[in-house]
């Protein structure tokens, strides 16, 4: 479905610098029994946020007043695992606009890309300096500028430009996902289906 | 003429278009669904306002959130039992094959899809499941989906994919005995990384693959998104012609001898490049476990858990976390420790190969008064099977408790739960924290491996128990 539309975001980040966090921690699988999209952030790393009774753990970071922001800095290999968007629907529903890390699984960074949430990946050192700039402040900010595929450290004016296809950055502007565009070639696909 | 892939043959011949800049419009061939991923992407096509437009080339399936006792009565838990339900009412809606719970072949989506032979060599499959990389044992291209692409593919029969990149992994030689294609996979994985293969599409081969059976193939072909990759393909030979021949959907009489000459075509040529490779040794591989949160941490059952002094490429505070989440010390053998739970099941090796091992394996043999033992037939083809070949029989006698088709602890959904802080030797895929309930701790093995375990209620390599 339509997402917001985004062009250049510019905010505070929560800083995520474990590795190989799967999808089973960002939504674990006993809260996949919905059948619509909506309030999936109230579970979003459910078992490192909440303890078996239900309340906050002190030391995660989402429970950490310190920080906040539109942006998730994340550690390599970020989303590995099972295919379940949900654990985007919840990263989404949280607030979260985009995610920065040095190494995304598949499967997820084209959820991401289905949903609206921009996956941006830099390169080892820089993810290293955005992780020390915010644990030295909490309130700096970062840009990042889809249309100039370019994420900057604003505190220090530190940059680094980002890949994207030229057709998912269109849809990611625009707001517009894939079934759009296929919907307006079904002629084509129906050639290509009878000839199967 | 140029030289290429299996997986270039089969992703080629079903791009539609190729967007400039963009993915190639890819075309599916047969597309699996399940109660947990589809609901929302059926919503979207209402909203939208529109249909499935090639419903004949969908087959559904319950099985992620069933429970696996009186499938006959009517779900108690509320939540699974309206998605099972919003899942049967969508089907009949659109016209769609359900295979219902309690039919002749229920099971988990990736058990079922071969054993009916709707998977089938050059095909392109996918299903909102990561574990779709199963069916690429068939010599298909076959991956997970997201929701999203659920909906796309219901709408328009279509996914919108860039390429991935090639890696061929070759085992060449002789398994030993007591090693399986369990240890082959985890084995690959552990050197590989749980990240290795990300944005590669895999193609296993070699004298060591080429030996196994199509039950076999489908353990390897499934872990293949545990190291990262899209999927991964093994070329379809006799093994594969004749696991399909006579199943309900494969090709008949004049039109099965054309699909094998086809079939036959399905290779990698000569001298064709993949982007990268990796070759192994059978004899190398041994019994296998993991021992971390993730399934590239695995070991030789015989082997001490790595210190941090010898990891490489990862970060010493995330091994650590997930050492102690699993209650191991670095540099501890894990051999010998108690266990509590072990688990049979699952896309991974839920197969009537699988429970045949682990029933020859105990046969006159008690479990272990410390360990819960658990046996979940991925499909009723398979209980049916275990029935009638008198498995079920040695295995209650063994002390295992068998459970009706679905995915049961695999995923721990339903109330198939390993408590907090006990351990659980499983043959299924994941071993991330929580998989299979909130702070169990999962360790994944072969189901020869888990057999050992059941009986001697510690890690133990399967071998020492066959010489005894
Ligand atoms: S058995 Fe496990 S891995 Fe396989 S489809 Fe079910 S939940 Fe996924």
């Amino acid at each position: 479905m339509a997402y917001d539309k985004f062009t250049v975001l510019r905010d505070t980040a929560v800083p995520l610098p474990t590795e190989n966090v799967d999808t089973d921690q960002i939504i674990p699988a006993r809260f996949l029994k919905a059948t619509e999209r909506t309030g999936f952030g109230d579970n979003l790393f459910r078992d490192w946020r909440y303890d078996v009774e239900g309340n906050p753990k002190k030391d995660f970071v989402l429970n950490d007043p310190t920080y906040s922001g539109k942006i998730l800095v994340a550690g390599k290999n970020f989303g590995s695992g099972s295919s379940r968007e949900h654990a985007v629907w919840a990263l989404y529903d949280y607030g979260f606009r985009c995610v920065v890390s040095s190494f995304f699984a598949d499967i997820f960074k084209n959820n991401c890309l289905n949903i609206g949430v921009l996956p941006v990946t830099v390169s080892p050192e820089f993810a290293d300096k955005l992780f020390a700039a915010i644990e030295a402040d909490p309130k700096t900010e970062i840009e990042v500028n889809l249309l100039e595929q370019k994420i900057t450290l604003l505190s220090t004016g530190e940059s680094e430009t980002f890949d994207i296809n030229e057709y998912k950055k269109s849809n990611m502007q625009n707001g517009f996902d894939d079934i759009d565009y296929l919907l307006n070639m079904s002629d084509e696909i129906e050639a290509f289906a009878a000839s199967r | 003429m140029e030289k290429t892939t299996l997986f270039d043959k089969i992703w080629d011949s079903h791009v539609v278009r190729h967007v400039p800049a963009g993915p190639d419009v890819f075309f599916i061939d047969k597309h699996f669904i399940h109660e947990v991923t589809s609901p929302v992407a059926f919503l979207n096509l209402e909203k939208r306002g529109i249909g499935v437009k090639y419903p004949e080339r969908t087959i559904a399936t319950p099985d992620h959130n069933v429970p696996t006792v009186d499938q006959d009565q009517t779900i108690k838990d509320k939540l699974s039992r309206m998605q099972v339900e919003k899942l049967r009412e969508n089907c009949k809606k659109y016209g769609i094959e359900l295979h219902d719970l309690g039919t002749a072949h229920h099971g988990i989506v990736h058990v079922i899809g071969p054993e009916l032979g709707v998977t089938q060599p050059g095909m392109t499959i996918v299903c909102g499941d990561s574990h779709t990389s199963t069916h690429g044992a068939f010599g298909a291209i076959a991956f997970g989906i997201g929701t999203s692409e659920v909906e796309m593919v219901l709408a328009t029969q279509c996914i919108m994919q860039s390429k991935p990149k090639k890696m061929r992994i070759s085992v060449e030689g002789e398994l030993g005995k007591g090693v399986t294609s369990k240890d082959i996979i985890l084995y690959i994985i552990s050197k590989i990384s749980a990240a290795g293969a990300t944005g590669y599409f895999v193609e296993y081969a070699g004298s060591a693959i080429q030996s196994l059976s199509m039950e076999a193939r489908m353990t390897i072909c499934n872990m293949s998104i545990e190291m990262g990759a899209r999927g991964g393909l093994i070329a379809p030979d006799e093994t594969t012609f004749n696991y399909l021949k006579g199943r309900q959907y494969a090709p008949k009489g004049e039109e099965w001898e054309k699909a094998v000459s086809f079939w036959n075509t399905l290779k990698t040529d000569e001298g064709a490049v993949f982007d990268k490779e990796y070759q192994f040794d059978a004899a190398d591989i041994e019994p296998m476990i993991t021992y971390g949160t993730n399934p590239g941490m695995g070991i030789k059952v015989k082997d001490r858990i790595p210190t941090t002094e010898v990891m490489e490429g990862s970060n010493k505070t995330s091994y650590l976390k997930s050492l102690e989440y699993m209650g191991f010390q670095p540099g501890e053998q894990v051999k010998g420790k108690q266990v509590d739970y072990v688990f049979v099941g699952s896309c991974t090796n839920g197969r009537i190969e699988d429970i045949r091992a682990v029933a020859e394996f105990v046969k006159g043999k008690k479990k272990a008064e410390n360990i819960t033992a658990w046996i979940v037939p991925g499909s009723r083809e398979v209980e049916k099977l275990a029935h009638e070949e008198g498995l079920v029989k040695i295995l209650e006698e063994a002390g295992f408790e068998l459970r009706q088709p679905g995915c049961s602890a695999c995923l721990a959904m339903n109330d198939d739960k390993i408590p907090a802080g006990k351990y659980a030797v499983s043959t299924s895929n994941r071993n991330f924290e929580g998989r299979q309930g909130p702070g169990a701790r999962t360790m994944l093995a072969s189901p020869l491996t888990v057999a050992a375990v059941a009986v001697t209620g510690r890690i133990t390599d399967p071998r020492e128990v066959f010489e005894n």
